[in-house]
C-alpha cells in the first residue's frame, strides 16, 4: 500500500487522512523533516496559510518540502495551493510561498467569510459538477508556461497543474466526491509505472511567456 | 457555472476545520492583533478588554466599539473573530454587517436574554458557543452553531474549569457513541441534547463540528494539555497579552498546540518565558461571578 503523508502543522489534518484509505493508501501526518523520508506523495492541506508556513520554517521543513516537491507528487488544497505557489499577489504578509508551482496567487480573493460560498465545478479531463467549497479561499492570478488551469469560478482561475504538482483553491476534502483525489492519485499510478524523474519545477520559465487571468 | 451557496452548513463548519490545530487570541487593538499574526496565530478575537480585565472592571460588558473590530480586521490578513452578548440579536447582526469572520456568542460578556441564545441558523456568519457538557454543546448546535468550546472558566489563569468541561464533553461522547440505538432518546432526554444531533454522534463517535478548548489556558504546558484532552485547538483569552512576554508566550502557545505530544520540544519551549497571567482561586469566586454558569 503507496504512502501519503499530509502536512499536519495546523488545518484540515484529519479530513485528509481520513480520506486516504479509502483510496488504497495509508495517511501519514508529516510534523518534521524524517517524516517524508517513504513517502510516495504529499497532502499540504487548508488552513491559516501564516500559520502553516511559519510553522514550516520553525520545523526546518522549507528546504525538506522543496525537495520532496521537486521530485514526487504534491496535492495542495487551498492554503497548500497558496503555500505551493511561486509568488503571492497581495505581498503575502509573512508567508514565505514554497515555489512548487509557477503561479502567483491573491490570497483571501473571494473575499472574507460571508463570501464563503460552495458551487459545482467543471474541471478540465475530470469532469463537471465537481462539488466545490471554497473558505476564505484563493485564486490563481498568473500561471506560467508549464501550468495548465484546469477550472474557473467566476472567470478565476481555481485549480491548475504543472506536471505531478496539483493545486485547488477549494476543499475536495469537504465533499464525497472523489474525482479530485483519483486525479491526484493517477500521478503516483503514473509514477509507480514509469519511475523517471519528473523535471524540476523550480526553473520556472519566463515570466512574458504566463498567461493571466 | 451553478450558482454560489454562502453561509450554508459546510461552509460555516469548513471555515472552523481550517482553524483546528491552532490558537485564536483575545486582542484588543491592532498592534496585538498583529503580534498574535505573526506569532502564528490561525485568527484573533477583537475585544474591547481581555476577560480579566472584564472581571476586575465589573458592571455590564458589551460587545466591542466596532473602531475597535474594523482596527483590528485591517491590520491583520488572518480572520477577525468578536463576541456578541447571549441572545443579543442586535449586537449579532452589527458584528455581521461590519463583516467579521466569525462571532463568538459569549458567557465572557454580560448575558442580554437569561432565556434564549441566538437562532443562529438565520446569520450567514457563522458562530461559535461556549459548553460545559455534550447537551449544552449540542443544543448550540441545534440553534446553529457551526463550531464549539468548552466554557472554562475565563480570565482566571487557572485550568481547572476548562479540564473539566472537556473531560465531560468528552467522556459523554464516548458513552453516546458506547450505546445502543434504541437507548439514543433516553440518553438524550437526560443530558437534554436534541435527538438527532445526538445520534450523529453515536453514528461519527465524535462532534460534527470542531470544538476548541477555552477559559484558562495561561502556558504552553495548558495548552498542550487541552489538545490531549481532545481538543481540536486553544483559545488564549488574557493568557498572552497579560503575561510578561506576550511575543514569547503567544510563539511558545502556538507551538504546544502543533507539538502536543512531543514532550521534549514542549519543554524546550517552556524554558524562560517570564511569568504567566496572574492566575485565580476558583473556590475563591463568588457564584455571581462565575462566567461559566451564563446561559444554558
Amino acid at each position: 500500500m503507496g504512502q501519503v503523508g499530509v502536512l499536519a502543522l495546523q488545518g484540515a489534518v484529519s479530513e485528509h487522512l481520513a480520506r486516504l484509505p479509502r483510496h488504497g493508501y495509508e495517511g501519514i501526518p508529516v510534523k518534521r523533516p524524517r517524516d517524508l523520508e517513504r513517502l510516495d506523495a504529499l497532502i499540504i492541506p487548508g488552513g491559516e496559510s501564516t500559520a502553516i508556513s511559519r510553522l514550516i520554517r520553525e520545523n526546518g521543513l522549507t528546504k525538506a518540502l522543496r525537495d520532496f516537491g521537486r521530485e514526487r507528487p504534491v496535492l495542495g488544497t487551498c492554503a497548500g495551493l497558496i503555500l505551493c505557489a511561486a509568488e503571492i499577489a497581495d505581498g503575502g504578509g509573512d508567508v514565505e510561498p514554497l515555489g512548487l508551482m509557477d503561479i502567483s496567487v491573491c490570497r483571501n480573493g473571494f473575499g472574507r467569510q460571508k463570501d464563503s460560498f460552495e458551487t459545482e465545478v467543471e474541471v478540465s479531463g475530470t469532469g463537471r459538477d465537481i462539488p466545490a467549497v471554497f473558505i476564505r479561499a484563493p485564486y490563481i492570478v498568473r500561471a506560467g508556461r508549464d501550468v495548465t488551469p484546469l477550472a474557473f469560478v467566476d472567470g478565476r482561475a481555481v485549480m491548475a497543474e504543472s506536471g505531478h504538482i496539483l493545486v485547488c483553491a477549494f476543499h475536495p476534502e469537504l465533499t464525497e466526491d472523489p474525482r479530485v483525489f483519483d486525479r491526484f492519485f493517477r500521478k503516483l499510478e503514473a509514477r509507480e509505472l514509469k519511475p523517471e524523474p519528473c523535471p524540476p519545477s523550480k526553473k520556472f520559465p519566463v515570466k512574458t511567456a504566463a498567461a493571466r487571468f | 457555472m451553478e450558482r454560489k451557496r454562502t453561509g450554508t452548513d459546510t461552509v460555516k463548519r469548513g471555515m472552523a476545520q481550517m482553524q483546528k490545530g491552532g490558537v485564536i487570541m483575545d486582542v484588543v487593538n491592532a498592534e496585538q492583533a498583529r503580534i498574535a499574526e505573526a506569532a502564528g496565530a490561525v485568527a484573533v478575537m477583537a475585544l474591547e478588554r481581555v476577560p480579566s480585565d472584564i472581571r476586575a472592571a465589573g458592571g455590564v460588558a458589551r460587545m466591542a466599539d466596532p473602531t475597535v473590530v474594523e482596527e483590528v480586521m485591517r491590520a491583520v490578513t488572518i480572520p477577525v473573530m468578536a463576541k456578541a452578548r447571549i441572545g443579543h440579536i442586535g449586537e449579532a447582526r452589527i458584528l455581521e454587517a461590519l463583516g467579521v469572520d466569525y462571532i463568538d456568542e459569549s458567557e465572557v460578556l454580560t448575558p442580554a436574554d437569561e432565556q434564549y441564545h441566538l437562532l443562529k441558523k438565520d446569520f450567514t456568519v457563522p458562530f461559535v458557543c461556549g459548553c460545559r457538557d455534550l447537551g449544552e454543546g449540542l443544543r448550540r448546535i441545534g440553534e446553529g452553531a457551526a463550531m464549539l468550546r468548552t466554557k472554562g472558566e475565563p480570565g482566571t489563569g487557572n485550568i481547572v474549569e476548562a479540564v473539566r468541561h472537556m473531560r465531560r464533553v468528552q467522556e459523554q461522547i464516548r458513552s453516546a457513541a458506547g450505546r445502543d440505538p434504541s437507548e439514543l432518546m433516553a440518553c438524550a432526554k437526560e443530558l437534554g441534547a436534541p435527538y438527532e444531533l445526538l445520534c450523529q454522534v453515536h453514528e461519527l463517535g465524535r462532534l460534527p463540528v470542531v470544538n476548541f478548548a477555552a477559559g484558562g489556558v495561561a502556558t504552553p504546558a495548558d495548552a498542550a494539555l487541552m489538545m490531549l484532552l481532545g481538543a481540536d485547538g486553544v483559545f488564549v483569552g488574557s493568557g498572552i497579552f497579560k503575561s510578561s512576554a506576550p511575543e514569547k508566550f503567544a510563539r511558545a502557545i502556538v507551538e504546544a498546540v502543533t507539538h502536543y505530544e512531543d514532550y521534549p520540544r514542549l519543554a524546550e519551549l517552556s524554558k524562560g518565558l517570564g511569568t504567566a497571567m496572574p492566575g485565580l482561586e476558583i473556590a475563591a469566586l463568588p457564584r455571581e461571578q462565575r462566567m461559566q454558569d451564563r446561559g444554558w
